[in-house]
């Protein structure tokens, strides 16, 4: 800011705005700025996903009938496991120094700052799992519109991963055993995502085509992004207090 | 006479205390009155065997089970919405019961399963979703034990039981459509013969059973999670059992 330091003082600063849309572009850029700083991290947990993923035709048999039955549902729990251990990134971080206090303590509107870092989370796990996902998929010996399913499937299924995701992480904060917990918390609340999402691609299979399971995930997708900032801001005060 | 009265952990205290004898016996009289209903008089199925008769205490768990975590849920609410001590430390109290009702019914519908269906365990859309309520049982007893600070602890779980509650109809439901996309659907209650009077009887006494002992036993713990939090306070000093002590 280029005004003086005490007509600041003076409470002549100007108006800024401090409504939801705001916040929530402001902890988006910020979250997105520092995941970018620490590219290897965020290269880890892809790797993560990569290897889970190419262990299970190891530990079964590379059959290809059986993979192409179970690839859907090995990619979507792997995907789930992706999210869960990238969870701790949303608001442990900025919890140990502090930085999470300040967050709340701004003016603007806690859940929209939520928000913000939930979708920032989104794009640098859930949107590469996504679309890595064809790829992979195709260790599985997954046809062309199977791929597609799933990818689409996983595009709308992840943000709501990371929107229940980040109540957990939020409720978690601080307390000792806290990635377990945080498992144990969340991976039951996962469920109908896994169900949908792997259901999806299933129906591909079967002929009955993916449009019920997806617009399912959707209607989960429209609660989540209703219910779940409000609950993640909620937790993120009590853990706060 | 103020019923809020009793949201205070002193006043409630003694009030529990009268109580509890109350719920223990009915619970006692009713498990014997459901038990020789269920196993003396009600006759054999013809389809089934005897082996039916694990509904008498599989039916009223199950019940009890979805049951107590909306109670808690909604005691949770209560104590986010109100900062009401008492009804958090309901909420803690019914949590084991909850538990303890999903697991006994889940066992016990293994038993059952094992000479109806020649298995324990069955990936149907009730046995799943009551398995994944006994995780979110877990899962709120777990963060109540992680999280040192009581009041901390209450409000956590307040908002865990309250995302569970919204989540367990999906997870139903989700369990529910995926069973059937697979296979046709197993033997359920709904689709079973009318049952005979004399056993919805029995079935109805024992869930009268759970329900008295249910109360009874939360009743028993709230009132050691008072003494446990309030240990500092005067009014705790002058009970007569404390004395005692």
């Amino acid at each position: 800011m280029d005004m003086p330091i005490e007509n600041q003082l003076r409470g002549d600063a100007p108006a800024r705005d401090h409504g939801a849309l705001a916040g929530f572009y402001w902890a988006l850029a910020r979250d997105l700025q520092l995941a970018f700083r620490s590219r290897a991290e965020l290269g880890v947990q892809l790797l993560f996903y990569v290897v889970v993923v190419s262990l299970f035709p190891l530990a079964s048999t590379p059959e290809r009938t059986l993979l192409a039955t179970m690839g859907p549902g090995v990619l979507w729990v792997a995907a789930l496991l992706a999210s869960l251990l990238s969870l701790p990134r949303l608001f442990a971080t900025d919890h140990l120094d502090g930085t999470l206090e300040q967050i709340a303590l701004s003016p603007y509107p806690l859940p929209a700052l939520v928000s913000g870092k939930i979708a920032a989370h989104w794009l640098t796990t859930g949107l590469p799992v996504a679309v890595l996902a064809p790829l992979l998929g195709q260790q599985y010996y997954l046809d062309g519109e199977s791929l597609a399913v799933l990818a689409a499937a996983l595009l709308i299924g992840t943000p709501i991963l990371s929107l229940l995701g980040a109540i957990g992480a939020a409720l978690t904060l601080g307390l000792k055993g806290s990635g377990s917990l945080l498992a144990l918390l969340i991976l039951p609340l996962y469920v109908p995502v896994l169900i949908f999402g792997a259901g999806a691609v299933d129906a591909v299979r079967a002929g009955l085509g993916a449009a019920a399971n997806l617009s399912l995930l959707g209607a989960g997708l429209l609660v989540a992004i209703v219910g779940a900032p409000f609950a993640a801001a909620a937790a993120v005060r009590i853990a706060l207090d | 006479m103020n019923l809020f009265r009793y949201s205070s952990p002193p006043a409630f205290y003694p009030l529990a205390g009268k109580l509890i004898p109350w719920f223990a016996w009915t619970a006692a009289a009713l498990l014997v009155l459901g038990l020789w209903i269920g196993f003396g008089i009600a006759p054999t199925d013809f389809q089934q065997g005897e082996a039916y008769r694990i509904i008498f205490v599989h039916v009223p768990t199950a019940w009890m089970s979805m049951f107590i975590y909306l109670v808690m849920a909604f005691w949770g609410a209560l104590s986010l919405g109100f900062n009401t001590r008492l009804s958090a430390m309901m909420a803690q109290a019914l949590a084991p019961t909850g538990a303890l009702m999903t697991f006994i019914a889940l066992w016990s519908g293994g038993l059952w399963g094992r000479p109806t269906w020649g298995t324990y365990w069955a990936w149907d859309a009730r046995m799943t979703s009551e398995l994944i309520l006994l995780f979110l049982y877990f899962g709120v007893m777990a963060l109540r034990n992680a999280i040192a600070d009581d009041r901390r602890a209450d409000r956590a779980c307040a908002v865990l039981a309250l995302v569970g509650a919204v989540n367990v109809p999906i997870i139903y439901f989700s369990v529910k459509w995926w069973n059937t996309l697979h296979q046709g659907s197993s033997v359920s209650l709904t689709s079973s013969p009318k049952m005979a009077a004399i056993m919805l009887t029995g079935m109805l006494v024992m869930a009268l059973a759970a329900w008295s002992y249910t109360i009874a036993v939360t009743l028993v713990r709230v009132r050691t999670i008072i003494l446990e939090r309030e240990c500092g306070a005067a009014w705790v000093f002058d009970l007569s059992e404390v004395r005692a002590g």
